[in-house]
């Protein structure tokens, strides 16, 4: 469903190329993991992949149609996309920010009904926080916070989900919900997913695809089990480490071992 | 869960109706005790009917100038609050007020003498400076290729600030005795306009600011949590952040021309109406115009009755009506 194709960015006119010449294709209901260190630009392939950042060179290409050329507002009925964090400079409700994820089906204009209000409600229920509805949002965990952004993305009703380093500062229980909670959303509803992270070991157990990224190129990109090997992750991390399968979970497992 | 639909009608009503109620009352009382009857008494010529001549001439425009400067102010600082995603933003933030202290002060102290279509060289003065003011803050903030960056925003307004403030002050102090008191009295926001004339200037760019405004409320919901994730639901934030801020700034200018600087409504106001309404903008912020309009031209009553025969300038009410609550929300912030 999107195609990206040699794209290249830089965020300074002639600065240095943050994403370098990537090609990478997403399909409907993937479930896509991007592995990455730190500054090798994950956050901004992701924007470039929602096209909140458009391209300096190649082509991004959503269902045939390059991406620039999609209306705003019926880009983001299709793409949705939940940022690391969220912070609220004003007292919402949870269901008020649910609400905002219906913008691109109302505009500017446009108040919300009783069918938009059905969506948010499906949206809290899949992703838990039903109970949560009218509590303030900044007065939630990290956890609960990272859902219910997840809900109002999921109230666009996209078919592909950008997730940029979803359980970063989650503790292992919120981790292993969130790894639910993605993992069932993808098996039920068909929303295709990106996600970066920096959790190999999340990444293993989630995702059916991996694209490894180290200063802004793909270094390598495939099947789970086929791309992480350990001599991945030490071109990606410059680690030493051991890979394995858990034999209760079913999952590779990575072990770091030393800094090379 | 009530929807949007119901409550906006209600916050409409309801500030509406209050917003009316005190248009109606407010010019009856006074120091002079008026009769409505006798002042709309077309048997009686004007010249001989003092009640019609407090009533049209002092008051009705002072409550008019109060409507439309608080409302302005109020309505451009809950833009400003959301746009800059700070609740502690205010219309002066970005330096517009500064910008047209400085102008006045210069027409003030260089005697310019001009009028047009009734405005005083002074507020043309002040009008200029606040639009001078946004050019550079607007140059500053579009100058890098992706948008306007909060930060840039905040740290060039507050240098704008001092500057512009730096520079009034000097000529202020190269200026005569009478000169600076002139300009002091300007610079502590007063509502006497004494004919309709500055408020038919001001309307037309009070007009244009009201339409630019009318698509943003939900925009600014979305951009009020982040510019990427605004614009991953289909919000132009370029498009919707310029409109804010060159609306929000054409508010502030126009309201300065008419009134001088009148501060804490442009902070206050959205505040107490946020505490009723909650945080949609799209209650937000027709509440916070309606409401502006009734807490200025209540201030007002205060500055013109309360130590009569004297009319304190209402700047002085709303400040010290705003210090301590401004201090009370940060002190429950923390």
């Amino acid at each position: 469903m999107l195609h990206a194709i040699e794209v290249s960015f830089a965020y300074r006119n002639g600065g240095p190329a943050v994403v370098d010449g990537v090609s990478l294709a997403i399909n409907r209901g993937d479930l896509v993991g991007l592995l990455g260190p730190n500054g090798s630009g994950k956050t901004t392939i992701l924007k470039l992949l929602g096209g909140m950042l458009r391209p300096r060179d190649g082509s991004i290409a959503f269902e045939g149609r390059r991406l620039a050329d999609w209306p705003r507002r019926e880009a983001a009925r299709k793409i949705a996309y939940v940022p690391q964090e969220t912070y609220a400079p004003f007292d919402f409700s949870v269901m008020e920010i649910v609400l905002m994820g219906r913008f691109p089906h109302l505009g500017p204009f446009a108040l919300e009904g009783p069918a938009d209000l059905a969506v948010a409600h499906e949206a809290l229920e899949a992703t838990g926080m039903s109970a949560f509805a009218l509590r303030p949002f900044h007065t939630l965990s990290g956890g609960e916070k990272q859902r219910v952004v997840i809900a109002s993305a999921l109230a666009q009703q996209p078919e592909l989900l950008l997730l940029d380093e979803p359980t970063a500062s989650l503790d292992v229980g919120h981790q292993l919900e969130v790894q639910q909670l993605l993992s069932r959303l993808n098996a039920a509803g068909r929303v295709a997913m990106v996600l970066s992270t920096h959790d190999l070991n999340f990444a293993a157990s989630l995702c059916r695809r991996l694209i490894l990224v180290r200063g802004g190129r793909v270094l390598a990109s495939g099947p789970t089990a086929e791309v992480l090997t350990p001599a991945a992750v030490r071109s990606l991390y410059d680690v030493e480490a051991d890979v394995h399968m858990h034999e209760r979970t079913g999952h590779l497992m990575v072990t770091p071992i030393a800094r090379i | 869960m009530e929807q949007v639909r119901g409550r906006l009608f209600v916050t409409v009503a309801g500030f509406g109706g209050l917003l009316l109620l005190t248009l109606v009352t407010a010019p009856l009382l006074g120091t002079t005790s008026i009769s409505l009857a006798r002042a709309f008494d077309r048997a009686m010529p004007f010249a001989d009917n003092p009640d019609a001549q407090i009533f049209f001439v002092a008051r009705l425009p002072r409550i008019m100038a109060a409507a439309l400067v608080g409302g302005s102010l109020a309505l451009a600082g809950a833009i400003f609050q959301a746009l800059l995603r700070n609740p502690l933003a205010t219309p002066d933030t970005l330096g517009v007020s500064s910008g047209a202290a400085l102008g006045a002060m210069l027409a003030i102290a260089f005697h310019f003498d001009f009028a047009v279509a009734g405005l005083s060289s002074v507020s043309l003065s002040s009008l200029a400076g606040a639009i001078g003011a946004l050019a550079i803050v607007y140059m500053l903030a579009t100058a890098r290729r992706r948008g306007l960056s909060t930060t840039v925003l905040l740290l060039a307004g507050v240098t704008m600030t001092a500057f512009f403030s730096a520079l009034t002050l000097f000529v202020q102090y190269m200026s005569d005795f009478a000169d600076t008191f002139r300009a002091v009295r300007w610079l502590m926001g007063a509502l006497d306009v004494g004919s309709y004339a500055p408020l038919l200037a001001a309307l037309p760019l009070t007009a244009i600011a009201f339409a630019m405004v009318a698509g943003l409320p939900r925009p600014l919901d979305l951009i009020s949590l982040g510019a990427d994730a605004a614009a991953a639901r289909g919000v132009n934030v370029q498009q919707a952040e310029r409109l804010a801020l060159v609306s929000a700034s054409l508010l502030t200018g126009a309201a300065v021309s008419i009134s001088g600087p009148v501060a804490f409504v442009g902070l206050v106001v959205p505040h107490i109406v946020r505490l009723v309404v909650g945080s949609d903008h799209r209650l937000v912020l027709p509440a916070s115009a309606l409401f502006g309009a009734t807490f200025l031209i209540g201030c007002d009553l205060v500055a013109r009755t309360m130590f009569a025969p004297i009319e304190l300038p209402v700047g002085i009410v709303t400040a010290i009506i705003g210090g301590p609550f401004f201090l009370w929300l940060l002190v429950r912030r923390t």
